[in-house]
């Protein structure tokens, strides 16, 4: 198993060292770098759809949908991240234990 | 601006708090608390470390071979994230290997909504950092309490996962063009979740976002 961990580290890391050996001349290129920015966006909003709308491959709506909602309420109003996060998981927290 | 390292420690801190549920998922999967800690050092990716430990507790050792190439197809936005932070960071030679290892979503969200170069610079190493210490500190606290603590769902600790990524996109959607992209990825990954393999549908919303940006431009 400890073999297994370190050839997935290293198989997940072989992603991250790969876009560093992209040769300069191409990376740097503003038209490349604007849709590096919006692959970015597009990244972090489908991961907000995966880890926020689905269980085990499935659309699923609960307690995580109140919970985004205060948090892109406290994100509007400017609150500190750590502040929005426990938020989120306190509210969603306790909308389970009641129901 | 000392913003960013306020913004960094926060993040760090936020992110430690999924990291303890992850420990303890690591160690109830039937991992020892060294393998969970190696997880956390050298795979450091988030996703990739759930889906690893999540395969791995339902199909035992058979699974690994799964468990791996989960893992692996969930890094693939690293890659992207590496190369949007190469050009900024500019490492020669063998230092690569530092930046690579803290090219995650955290780094590259508060790298690229900074303004100039040196900030970009200050927001990647600061935010990396700081997640990397936190994130580490915290899966071993997780590891060591183990099944005590319970299904991480009971604390909210997926919606908090959820709200971190809804707050490191956040300050770039206040260009309407990337309120739609965003918007755009959103439905793209809940459309095709149940019918293509896990990993596959965020790499899709990264695609329709690429999509948009190019022909956008035209």
């Amino acid at each position: 198993m400890t073999f297994a961990v370190i050839a997935a580290s290293l198989a997940v890391f072989s992603w991250k060292f790969l876009g560093y050996l992209v040769p300069e001349k191409y990376v740097s290129n503003p038209r490349f770098r604007e849709i590096a920015d919006a692959i970015t966006v597009g990244l972090l909003s489908s991961l907000i759809a995966i880890q926020g709308f689905t269980t085990d491959s499935a659309v699923t709506v609960d307690s995580r949908l109140p919970a985004l909602i205060l948090a892109a309420g406290l994100l509007y109003l400017r609150m500190p991240f750590i502040v929005v996060i426990a938020s989120a998981a306190a509210l969603s927290a306790l909308i389970r234990m009641f129901f | 601006m000392n913003r960013i390292p306020v913004v960094a420690v926060s993040i760090g801190m936020a992110t430690g708090i999924y990291a303890v549920s992850f420990g303890a998922l690591g160690v109830t999967a039937g991992l020892s608390i060294l393998e969970t800690m190696l997880l956390s050092l050298l795979m450091f990716s988030g996703a990739s470390q759930f889906a690893f430990v999540g395969v791995v507790a339902t199909g035992g050792m058979a699974a690994i071979p799964t468990a791996i190439a989960s893992a692996w197809l969930l890094g693939v936005r690293n890659g992207f994230y590496a190369l949007r932070m190469a050009p900024v960071l500019g490492m020669p030679g063998i230092s690569k290997l530092l930046s690579a290892q803290l090219t995650i979503d955290e780094s590259t969200a508060v790298a690229t909504a900074q303004g100039s170069q040196s900030d970009e610079q200050r927001g990647f190493w600061w935010t990396g950092v700081s997640v990397f210490i936190f994130w580490n500190l915290m899966t071993l606290a997780g590891a060591l309490l183990g099944d005590q603590i319970g299904d991480p769902a009971n604390y909210g600790l997926d919606s908090a996962a959820a709200a971190a990524f809804l707050g490191l996109v956040w300050p770039r959607l206040s260009s309407s063009k990337f309120k739609l992209i965003g918007l755009a990825a959103f439905v793209v990954a809940l459309a095709t979740i149940s019918i293509v393999p896990a990993g596959i549908p965020v790499l899709l919303g990264a695609l329709v976002a690429a999509v948009i940006q190019y022909w956008g431009k035209r």
